[in-house]
């Protein structure tokens, strides 16, 4: 090639292709995407859990697209139906995820509704699954001699805490569980968008 | 004119080379130390990452050294550290040569070292205290990003500065990759980057962005080093021009439309996905061309791998990819993604790209340009050759085992009978023979590490000769 400028034009003619056809077209045709009647915009409490959910990384080992049983058995596993755009009407940023080291985690809030459960699995995954390797997270937690007034004590069960002492949770924890619990999208779908998920 | 139709003379031409080289010689210098910097800790991270799969409470005291905020730092300290710094360096040593000019404002190239680095310490630090934004490839905050959209214009516009001004009217191949990419990265960075995305739409764009970089950035960046040295070390010139021509566009307007692969299954419109999932195989024309119009370059040479230390580096980059490209073809078919999505596979298809093919072809750029414009030899042949074996082997060993190890869980997760917990159980081997891989890996980039320095540092013995790793035979040309 000789001409510096027909290089240039179809250099960014290439861009712009794939632009609009990946990002501009799929924006304009959801654009019209309404909040499903049964999803609640995230509390306070839960946006700061969400905050704490990307921080700390989940979204490497979770995923959050349950998919129609014909790409796996997600629905068999509990995971919930296939999700559809309006699911993720209040999401940003998108936590849509890449990997299942772990299970699919958008209706985490429906399989394991307790807040215990939750806090102990977090401080210590294999005190409730054993041969689980998710990460422990103790740094969202405290290790105390005795719990202060108000403090959330973590029932542990006591092989996986120091003698004599009470685990007591932080308030990111607190958030992070909060925002698991509430991940439900076990209401009525009304997908007219995205082919075999309007089932 | 001269006789063989160039505006300069051979003697001219073999001047301005050398002035081109010794022009960019800061400049190349600082890209490439700066480069190796991040390449020490993003192995450190990446060890770490692969090291928490084996003891899950590790460091869980220190939410810095959490699994989720250390992965990101790998892929963020490699990618916009290392492999970015690393294409950079080389970008401005081939565009001197491809152009017969010395290098143009060498202020604003020097402040892109600045800026980038700055970029990729604050990013990855931020990361580390718990501000990624969330979304992969794209986890420097906002105002990190911002850094980084803005730090490759300087030296992009000494480039095409210097791209105008050539003295040789022709543009080689590996200028129209080098060109694609300089304005490919910002727009494709500042676009992503953008506060207008949310819910599925902002996952279309991520993954848009996810794949574009790696086609349009780290690959281009690659294939035009390796169109220059592949070529340049074997004395032939490259095969077809034809191939090439179809190589480059094919790339530029097929890549551009395959990032909603990474989305298949997920909650998009249906269209959007095929789309990918069509010019995912339309990717395998441009690759096919360009891999025959390597093969049939160095065809009948490969004698030349046994001497030169570069071009190991650069066929085993361009073999690889040759294969990992077509490897991502069959993934964005469904049966196949049904199987390897969401698993450890997807992960050493990654390593394939960025490390087998675009790290392989940037070790062997750097062992041929630091010489060039340092003017000082590599002092130990030796330990070339070593980086390049721990190379191979700990790559080797990381791609077997976690392709194997994912295909198993990808198998196991879509049996329902069989309980989620054993799609974990049976990668447990495969994630520490990764562990090992990454020891492995880890040693080869210490030894090129502590080469360079070196050589940038002028201790060790001076060579007179080239540091090969065989004696020359004695038709080679030494340039």
């Amino acid at each position: 090639m000789k001409r510096f400028v027909m290089l240039v034009a179809g250099v960014l003619a290439a861009w712009m292709s794939g632009w609009i056809a990946l990002t501009i077209l799929p924006r304009q045709q959801l654009a019209t995407v309404q909040a499903p009647a049964g999803l609640a915009p995230y509390t306070p409490a839960q946006l700061a859990g969400r905050r704490v959910y990307v921080a700390d990384g989940c979204l490497y080992c979770h995923s959050q697209q349950p998919r129609t049983a014909d790409f796996g058995p997600d629905g068999l596993r509990g995971w919930g139906r296939a999700s559809v755009p309006g699911d993720y009407f209040y999401d940003d940023p998108h936590l849509l995820g890449t990997s299942r080291t772990g299970p699919d985690l958008l209706n985490i809030g429906v399989r394991q509704p307790s807040e215990d459960w939750h806090l102990i699995h977090l401080y210590q995954p294999r005190a409730l699954v054993p041969g689980s390797i998710m990460p422990a997270f103790r740094f969202l937690f405290e290790v105390k001699d005795r719990a202060a007034p108000g403090d959330r004590v973590v029932p542990v069960p006591p092989q996986w805490v120091p003698p004599g002492k009470v685990v007591t949770a932080r308030p990111e924890a607190l958030a992070l569980v909060a925002y698991l619990r509430g991940l439900n999208r076990s209401y009525q779908a009304s997908g007219e968008m995205g082919g075999h998920h309007g089932q | 004119m001269t006789p063989d139709g160039l505006p300069v003379s051979l003697e001219d031409r073999v001047a301005l080379r050398i002035a081109g080289d010794r022009s960019v010689r800061r400049v190349v210098m600082l890209f490439f130390g700066s480069a190796l910097f991040w390449l020490l800790l993003g192995s450190v991270f990446g060890l770490v990452t692969s090291l928490k799969f084996q003891w899950p409470d590790l460091w869980s005291d220190t939410a810095w050294l959490t699994f989720g905020r250390i992965r990101p730092a790998h892929l963020n300290t490699m990618a916009y550290g290392w492999s970015s710094l690393a294409g950079l360096g080389a970008a401005v040593w081939l565009v001197a040569r491809l152009t017969g000019t010395r290098l143009l404002h060498e202020r604003l190239a020097l402040a892109s070292v600045l800026l980038w680095n700055t970029a990729v310490g604050a990013g990855t630090i931020a990361i580390l205290a718990g501000q990624s934004s969330g979304m992969e490839w794209l986890e420097f905050p906002r105002w990190a990003g911002v850094i980084l959209a803005i730090a490759g214009a300087p030296v992009g516009l000494s480039l095409l500065a210097m791209v105008r001004r050539r003295t040789l009217p022709h543009m080689y191949v590996s200028l129209w990759y080098l060109v694609g990419a300089i304005f490919w990265f910002p727009m494709l960075y500042i676009m992503a980057n953008a506060p207008v995305w949310s819910g599925v739409d902002q996952a279309a764009m991520n993954w848009w962005y996810g794949h574009n970089v790696l086609g349009f950035w780290f690959t281009s960046l690659s294939l035009g080093t390796i169109y220059y040295l592949m070529p340049k070390i074997i004395g032939r010139p490259i095969y077809s021009y034809q191939l090439s021509l179809l190589g480059f566009w094919g790339l530029a307007f097929f890549y551009s439309l395959v990032g909603i692969h990474h989305l298949i299954g997920g909650p998009l419109p249906d269209w959007v996905v095929s789309v990918s999932i069509v010019a995912s195989v339309l990717m395998v024309i441009p690759v096919v061309a360009v891999g025959y119009n390597h093969h049939m370059t160095t065809f009948r040479h490969f004698g030349a791998l046994r001497w030169s230390p570069t071009l190991r580096f650069i066929v085993f980059g361009a073999v690889s990819y040759t294969l990992v490209s077509l490897q991502g073809s069959l993934e964005a078919l469904r049966f196949f993604n049904r199987v390897v999505h969401f698993t450890h596979y997807t992960v050493a298809h990654a390593h394939f790209g960025l490390y087998g093919f675009v790290a392989m072809v940037l070790f062997g750029a750097v062992y041929y340009i630091v010489p060039r414009v340092a003017e000082r030899e590599w002092p130990y042949p030796r330990l070339i050759f070593a980086h390049f074996w721990l190379s191979v082997i700990g790559f080797g060993l990381y791609f077997i085992g976690l392709s194997i190890g994912g295909w198993k869980q990808g198998i196991a997760m879509l049996d329902a009978s069989r309980p989620f917990l054993e799609s974990v159980t049976v990668t447990l081997p495969y994630l520490a023979s990764r562990s090992v891989a990454a020891v492995i890996l880890t040693v080869a980039h210490l030894i090129f590490i502590g080469h360079f320095t070196l050589v940038a540092l002028r201790c060790g013995p001076a060579r007179t000769t080239p540091a090969v790793l065989r004696d020359l035979p004695d038709s080679v040309p030494n340039s």
